[in-house]
């Protein structure tokens, strides 16, 4: 199951990954590898089975609707690479 | 030109006025400084995890019964990925394919009867944050230099609510719209103002030849900010679809931003990976199961709703006056005072005009004493029915010292001070005899203050005109 | 090397009683510690970063880098969390700390747990104190090696596919990956959600079903979390009459098992039979044909969202660029390792239009079989038994250029985890003088049963599991 270069191009797009020239080669061909061997889960006829996204059976995990303190100023932003004023600062969206 | 019919499907999102947010307990509200409501939870911190808020899972639930849906047995959260600074995980939280609530209705009641305008779900997620863009031309992206963002709004509560493409014209849609607003604020979920932003509206419109079922390819319009405005953007985009149609052409999908001010529709670009969110069940959180016992309960403690009111109220009156009555608040008081024996129409007008102006709480009111009041208003003078109103709020009102004071329609009473007023007046008669009709008003006031009010103004005004008479 | 201890034979258990006694005071103890990791960690690169004591009122642990701590950096192995500074404890760390556990560091690990051999991690490797010139396993090498190499009694690991339970077979160790939603995950920089799950790490069984009993149970923070169905015991009997366990014959006749890993297998299968325990083969059809794909589907999946938050917006690297989607672009490029930005492709590309029913969906349906068939072993087993790693430690670089063969580092570790289960590795003796691992699953919340097996043995083959060139 190979996975053609412009789908891995596409991939990186949605992922929001810059790849390189040399990169996007490599990738190709380990994708191509990985999915090969993947896909052996379909080789099941598995119409009937039912998905298992979680684990553990729990249901209804929630939360009383009472406020908690939110974070101080200071916290908020102590890692952020830009900040101007109280907010976040980042390079136009366009 | 009347051969194509609009269909419209509506896409709305309430933001829920719970106190903290879907899945942190930071609290939710407008006017806070930037980021003074965050949190690791909604600022996306490496290891944080989402909590669902309860009261906002129980409102999903109480909004799907109000609007007749089947509430899921099983709800789960999704994750829609997607890029975007206002978006702190690189994902919204959203139900997805398992919404709380699918498969309701409301009714719309039209002049020509009642249209059912299906549900198709309503569902869960979380806000995004707020982007400012400054510089350029400030507040547009378009040209601006950076964006700063505030994740205050981010994680609030919302409901989205699908509707099927049941609407087929802007009045429509706006009186849809009415409803459901009037809903969601006496289910007490969210105000739902369309200003702040706590009720939001895309529309997806496409037109086909009247009588046809088959739907066209449909476009959306996003960013109107009132009932009006929507109204006036879907007529635009009927408009242009059906001009581009008729002149041969195709309309293409495409998603349109509605300038107010110019009654503009502006196409948004798109990109080529846009719509591939890869949505995948939320493996941070559990399924939502609610117990029978508290669908019941919610079931239970629903009031009656404004559609089932307006449908009623409509038996007698029209859509306008039902609607202002039901959102009011008034249409109870309006019901059990024309129980009482009061015209429909007369009540309506005296609930909605004098007696919200007087400032009486509707609750207050006696029917049975308002009842009698409507139906004594054009018989006894205008000040007293105005003075009337204003204590009918009162404890122990009653209407009847009001009604003894019956207006004064006895010529023979009447007629001495009309020839005094005259008499007083000559040079208004002068000119009234010359052609300066508007003055008869002028002697019916003269001859109403002499009697303190209590002349019956149409008696009045005939005695005057006959005198007066060359 | 402090004459107060010796670290590298003392269990948390006795240095607990150290402590409780006033023989060694809780500062001293951590000074130790830091002692022998200025003598030793130079040539291990078990810890990342180390911190002075900090006035905690009981004995030291380390922590995997990937568990978040309130005021000290916390990279999770990356290049794109460099300098990130946590403002807020994890679950796990404040229940350390409310245990008066003194944190003594953060451990290596490959970027975001991802990998079997710690080489992944952007800040270098760590080496197996058995033998430097071998990787001591991954993701957890970094913990695994320090409590090996008594630079910490013992040390919280996360697990997703193997991670505690492989490096701690590779380097000596007993290492708990307990059931799923018995450990909070809030506060562990996530890879995979419905598979991450922080485990402890010590010399003996008894030491981690102590960790165990400190930091499990229901977090309200964590809606996957649950109360233990039964409280945790310290495991006493050396005997194990009666106890039923199962050898997946499809385990055990994969060709991957390295001879010597096979033959100390073999050795404490008889050992448990000799300790009372009826062993017989069971089946478990699908679970190491399909485990492995499934896995490889599912964790990168969800890591490819989890991996999204790394923006540059809030907090990590960022390199600029002109615009916002550009420096996204040129941030995830930048601080991004190979592996991770593997998983992020494949993930994002079994969750993307048109492929979500072929791959991630089918993964999802195969891990419920993969569910009802070890839940269908486990109405005839207490306890199911496998090597842990079909290999022991292996030299650096050896599968650093091939990603399939170290996937496949996890063959054995994988399946239970897909199921939820808890499994624990325990030394069963040595091969080429490297330790091998016994791998023992149980049932949802059959920690219990798991730490009876795993002391029964622990007790019966005493092996000196202190790295011979250490001694």
């Amino acid at each position: 199951m190979a996975i053609s270069r412009d789908q891995v191009l596409y991939v990186a797009k949605l992922a929001r990954l810059e790849l390189g020239e040399d990169e996007l080669e490599r990738l190709t061909s380990e994708l191509g590898a990985i999915l090969d061997a993947v896909s052996k889960v379909s080789e099941l006829d598995l119409a009937d089975v039912p998905p298992t996204s979680h684990p553990l059976a729990v249901v209804n995990a929630w939360a009383a609707d009472e406020p908690r303190d939110s974070l101080p100023l200071e916290d908020v932003v102590r890692n952020a690479p830009a900040v101007e004023g109280r907010m976040f600062r980042v390079p136009p969206t366009t | 030109m009347s051969t194509w019919e609009p269909v419209i499907g509506l896409e709305i999102h309430v933001q829920l006025k719970t106190r903290t947010k879907m899945f942190c307990r930071c609290r939710v509200g407008f006017g806070a400084e930037e980021n003074s409501q965050t949190c690791p939870v909604c600022l996306g911190f490496p290891g944080a995890l989402p909590v669902p808020n309860r009261t906002a899972i129980e409102w999903v639930v109480k909004l799907g019964l109000a609007l007749g849906c089947e509430i899921a047995e099983r709800a789960v959260f999704a994750r829609k990925n997607y890029f975007y600074p206002d978006l702190s995980k690189g994902y919204q939280i959203s139900q997805y394919d398992l919404p709380s609530c699918v498969n309701g209705n409301m009714i719309v009641s039209l002049a020509e009867g009642q249209h059912e305008i299906g549900i198709v779900r309503a569902h869960l997620e979380e806000d995004a944050a707020k982007n400012v863009h400054v510089g350029g031309r400030t507040g547009r992206i378009g040209g601006a230099e950076y964006t700063l963002v505030d994740y205050n709004r981010g994680g609030t509560p919302l409901v989205e609510i699908v509707t099927a493409p049941d609407l087929h014209s802007a009045e429509e849609a706006k009186r849809f719209l009415q409803l459901l607003r009037q809903t969601i604020v006496e289910l007490g979920i969210s105000d739902a103002e369309m200003e702040k932003g706590t009720l939001r509206v895309d529309a997806n419109v496409s037109v086909r030849p009247a009588g046809s079922e088959v739907l066209r390819t449909r476009s959306e319009i996003k960013n109107m900010n009132s009932f009006t405005h929507i109204a006036r953007g879907i007529d635009a985009e009927v408009a242009r679809q059906i001009e581009v149609w008729e002149s041969g052409g195709e309309v293409e999908q495409h998603t349109y931003d509605f300038d107010v001010g110019s009654g503009a529709l502006t196409a948004r670009r798109t990109k080529e990976e846009a719509d591939d969110y890869r949505y995948f069940p939320e493996p941070d959180l559990a399924p939502v199961e609610p117990p029978a016992e508290l669908v019941d309960r919610l079931r239970f403690e629903l009031p009656e709703l404004p559609a089932a009111r307006i449908a009623r109220v409509m038996k007698k009156l029209d859509h306008d006056r039902a609607l202002v009555l039901v959102t009011g608040g008034l249409d109870r008081l309006w019901e059990a005072t024309v129980a009482a024996g009061a015209d429909g129409v007369a009540a309506s007008n005296v609930i909605a005009n004098q007696l919200v102006a007087s400032g009486a709480r509707p609750g207050a009111v006696d029917p049975t004493e308002l009842a009698k009041l409507v139906d004594a208003r054009e018989r006894i003078p205008r000040a007293t029915f105005a003075e009337a109103l204003g204590k009918i709020g009162d404890h122990g009102f009653s209407a009847e010292p009001y009604l003894a004071m019956e207006s004064v329609s006895d010529t023979s009473e009447l007629e001495p001070i009309v020839d005094a007023v005259i008499a007083a007046n000559s040079a208004q008669v002068e000119q009234y005899r010359g052609g300066k009709e508007g003055l008869l008003g002028f002697f019916v006031g003269q001859v109403m203050k002499e009697t303190k009010g209590r002349a019956d103004p149409r008696v009045v005004n005939e005695l005057v005109r006959a005198r007066l008479a060359p | 090397m402090s004459a107060v201890v010796d670290t590298l034979r003392l269990t948390a258990e006795e240095a607990l009683a150290l402590v409780e006694r006033g023989d060694v005071s809780p500062a001293e103890l951590h000074a130790a510690y830091l002692d022998a990791i200025g003598e030793r960690d130079a040539e291990l690169h078990a810890y990342l970063r180390t911190v002075e004591y900090d006035g905690a009122t009981s004995i030291p642990i380390a922590l995997k880098d990937v568990i978040s701590t309130k005021g000290l950096e916390t990279t999770a192995g990356s290049r794109i969390l460099e300098g990130y500074v946590p403002v807020f404890d994890a679950t796990v760390t404040s229940r350390c700390r409310q245990a008066g556990l003194s944190v003594l560091g953060k451990t290596n690990t490959d970027e975001f747990a991802m990998g079997s051999s710690t080489e992944n991690s952007a800040y270098g490797p760590s080496r197996n104190p058995w033998d430097p010139a071998r990787v001591p396993g991954g993701s957890g090498g970094g913990t695994a090696a320090a409590v090996s190499a008594g630079l910490a009694p013992w040390g919280l690991g996360s697990d997703t596919g193997g991670s505690v339970k492989q490096p701690s077979a590779l380097c000596g160790n007993v290492g708990l990956r307990p059931t799923y939603g018995t450990v909070s995950r809030y506060g562990i920089v996530a890879f995979a959600s419905s598979l991450d799950q922080v485990g402890p790490v010590a010399k003996t069984v008894r030491d981690v079903a102590l960790l165990y009993r400190i930091v499990s149970g229901r977090d309200p923070a964590d809606s996957t979390t649950v109360e233990l169905s039964e409280p945790v015991e310290l495991p006493t009997s050396e005997r194990l009459d009666g106890l039923r366990v199962g050898v997946p014959r499809q385990a055990v006749a994969l060709e991957a098992i390295e001879p010597g890993v096979r033959a100390a297998f073999h050795s404490s299968l008889a050992l448990l039979g000799e300790l009372g325990a009826e062993l017989d083969e069971c089946d478990l059809p699908l679970s190491f044909d399909y485990g492995m794909p499934c896995y490889y589907l599912i964790a990168p999946a969800e890591a490819s969202s989890n991996l999204a938050r790394y923006d540059g917006v809030r907090y990590g690297r960022r390199s600029d660029g002109a615009t916002y989607r550009e420096t996204v672009e040129r941030t995830r490029d930048d601080g991004f390792g190979d592996e991770p930005k593997r998983r992020i492709m494949l993930g994002t590309y079994a969750l993307s239009a048109g492929y979500y029913d072929a791959y991630y969906g089918q993964a999802q349906k195969v891990r419920t079989l993969l569910v009802r068939e070890h839940a269908a072993a486990f109405e005839r087993f207490d306890v199911l038994a496998t090597p842990t790693s079909p290999t022991v430690a292996f030299p650096l670089g050896d599968k650093a250029a091939d990603p399939l063969a170290m996937y496949a580092c996890d063959l054995l570790t994988i399946p239970s985890c897909l199921a939820g289960l808890p499994g624990l590795s325990v030394p069963c003796g040595f091969s080429e003088g490297l330790p091998v691992g016994l791998q023992l699953v149980g049932p949802q919340f059959g920690e219990n049963a798991l730490f009876r097996a795993g002391h029964a043995v622990e007790r019966a083959l005493e092996l000196d599991l202190v790295p011979e060139r250490l001694r």
